[in-house]
C-alpha cells in the first residue's frame, strides 16, 4: 500500500503545558557567535484583536549562514552553541519574543544568496494548518535581490520585513503577523 | 554546493483549507491571500533535531503523575512515523496533549466543568525508535463540550505534534478513536475534505498490541511529506 499523507488539524487551545516550555524562546546562549538580537511582535486576527492561544516558532541559520543539520553541506562553521530552533506562545496581548542571534545568508535557487532570514511557524486554535512565513531585515541591502522578496509584490513586502523598534542595550525588532484583512502578513506554501 | 532534494508538496484533498464554515473560529484567522508557493532551499529542508537526553523517564507513560495513578481506560497507542515512500522516519520527536479521562484538560483555560484528576497531566514525548516506531502508554481521553455551535461535543482525541526531517514537514494533527459516534459531527474531522485521508485519523484497536489486563491497544501511523526527486536547488 502507498502511505499517504496524514492529514494536519488544528493545535487547538490547550496546547501551552505541553508544548511551550520556559526557555525555549531563547535561542541565544551566551557562547553564542554573532549580533544578539531581540524579536517582538503581535499576532492578530481579521478583527485586529491579539490572538492569545497562538505558538510561534521560529527555525533559522547561525551567524554564519549554515544550519545546523545534516542536509546543509555548506562549508561554513557549525556553532556549538547554536542550533536555531525556538519556540514560544502568544500572551494575553498577542504577544510573542524570542531572544536570538541575526542568522547569516544561505543559499537559495541556484545557488544564490538568499537575503538573511528567519523561518516562521504559527498554529493556532482555528488554524486548521500552520502558516508559515520568513522575518527579514530592515536595511538589509540583499533585500533588493532576494528571491522571496521579490515574488512577493511591492504593496505587501513590507509584511515580511521586521522593523527597528529600538537599537540599544541590543537591537529589538518588532514582526507583526497579521492572520487577515488590510496589511495581511504574507504566508508562503512550502 | 550539492544540496539533497526538497520534498513533496501537500497533497490535493487531504489538508483542510484554512477558511472553512463549519469551524468558527477559522473565520476572522484565515488568511484571504492563498500562500505563495517557494521552491524549496536550505530553510524548508533542514529542520530543528532534539536529542534523546531531553526527555525524561517517565514522559511516555502518561498513568502515572504527582505519585498516583491516573483515573481512566488504560491505552497504548503505538505506531510508525513514515515518510510517502515508506520510509521509517528514525529519532524523531513526538509531543502530545490530551483531555483526561473526564474530558478536562489540566490548563488555565479550560472552564468545562468536569472533575481535573491530580494524576493526570495529559502531557507526553517520546522519539522515534530507527524503525520509525513510537509508544505511549496513557488513558483514554473523554470528549468535552465545546461552543462552536449549539451542542457541539468535540469527539475522543489526541493531540499530536511531529517534526520530521525538515521545516517542511512539520505536522500538527489529532488522532480519533475507532467508532466514535461524535466523528459525523464534528467540524474539525471533517474539515479534511478527502473522507479516505479523514478515515487515517482515526486509530485502529489492536487486540495484539493490547496487554492482557493492562491496557487496550491501539495503532496509529503517521505519513510525513517524503522527498521530491528534483534537488532543492542546482
Amino acid at each position: 500500500m502507498i502511505p499517504l499523507q496524514t492529514p494536519s488539524q488544528t493545535i487547538g487551545p490547550f496546547f501551552k503545558p505541553s508544548l511551550v516550555r520556559s526557555g525555549d524562546e531563547t535561542l541565544a546562549r551566551r557562547e553564542s557567535r554573532g549580533e544578539r538580537i531581540v524579536i517582538v511582535g503581535r499576532v492578530l486576527d481579521g478583527d485586529g484583536a491579539p490572538l492569545d492561544d497562538a505558538m510561534v516558532e521560529i527555525w533559522q541559520a547561525n551567524a554564519a549562514g549554515r544550519y545546523d543539520h545534516r542536509d546543509d553541506l555548506q562549508e561554513k562553521l557549525i556553532d556549538p552553541h547554536f542550533h536555531g530552533f525556538g519556540r514560544g506562545s502568544t500572551d494575553q496581548h498577542g504577544c510573542f519574543r524570542f531572544d536570538t542571534i541575526k542568522p547569516g545568508p544561505v543559499p537559495g535557487v541556484g545557488n544564490v544568496l538568499q537575503a538573511p532570514h528567519i523561518n516562521v511557524s504559527l498554529f493556532a486554535r482555528g488554524l486548521l494548518k500552520r502558516l508559515v512565513t520568513r522575518i527579514y531585515f530592515p536595511d538589509e541591502p540583499s533585500n533588493a535581490a532576494d528571491a522571496v522578496l521579490n515574488a512577493v509584490p511591492i504593496v505587501r513586502r513590507s509584511t515580511l520585513i521586521a522593523r527597528v523598534e529600538s537599537t540599544s542595550p541590543q537591537p529589538l525588532l518588532r514582526f507583526d503577523i497579521v492572520l487577515q484583512g488590510e496589511n495581511e502578513t504574507v504566508f508562503l506554501d512550502v | 554546493m550539492n544540496t539533497p532534494a526538497g520534498y513533496r508538496r501537500e497533497a490535493p484533498g487531504i489538508h483542510p483549507p484554512y477558511d472553512y464554515r463549519a469551524y468558527a473560529s477559522t473565520h476572522k484567522r484565515a488568511p484571504r491571500h492563498e500562500p505563495m508557493r517557494i521552491e524549496h532551499t536550505l530553510s524548508e529542508i533542514t529542520g530543528p533535531r532534539f536529542a534523546r537526553d531531553t526527555l525524561g523517564p517517565g514522559d511516555g507513560d502518561l498513568t502515572l503523575f504527582a505519585g498516583g495513578e491516573a483515573l481512566g481506560e488504560r491505552i497504548i497507542v503505538t505506531g510508525r512515523v513514515l515518510d510517502e515512500d515508506g520510509r521509517a522516519i528514525p529519532d524523531s520527536l513526538i509531543e502530545i496533549w490530551q483531555a483526561n479521562s473526564a474530558g478536562r484538560y489540566a490548563h488555565d483555560s479550560d472552564q468545562h466543568e468536569a472533575p481535573l484528576d491530580p494524576h493526570f497531566s495529559g502531557i507526553g514525548r517520546v522519539m522515534t525508535g530507527v524503525d520509525g516506531a513510537y509508544r505511549f502508554l496513557t488513558v483514554k481521553p473523554g470528549a468535552y463540550p465545546w461552543r462552536n455551535h449549539y451542542n457541539a461535543w468535540r469527539p475522543n482525541h489526541i493531540h499530536f505534534s511531529l517534526f520530521g526531517p525538515s521545516f517542511a514537514t512539520r505536522l500538527i494533527t489529532q488522532m480519533y478513536f475507532p467508532g466514535d459516534p461524535l466523528l459525523a459531527l464534528d467540524p474539525i474531522f471533517n474539515s479534511v475534505p478527502d473522507a479516505a485521508a479523514r478515515e487515517r485519523l482515526v486509530a485502529s484497536f489492536d487486540i495484539g498490541v493490547t496487554i492482557p489486563e493492562q491496557a487496550l491497544g491501539y495503532r496509529f501511523d503517521f505519513v510525513l511529506r517524503g522527498r521530491g526527486a528534483t534537488p532543492a536547488q542546482s
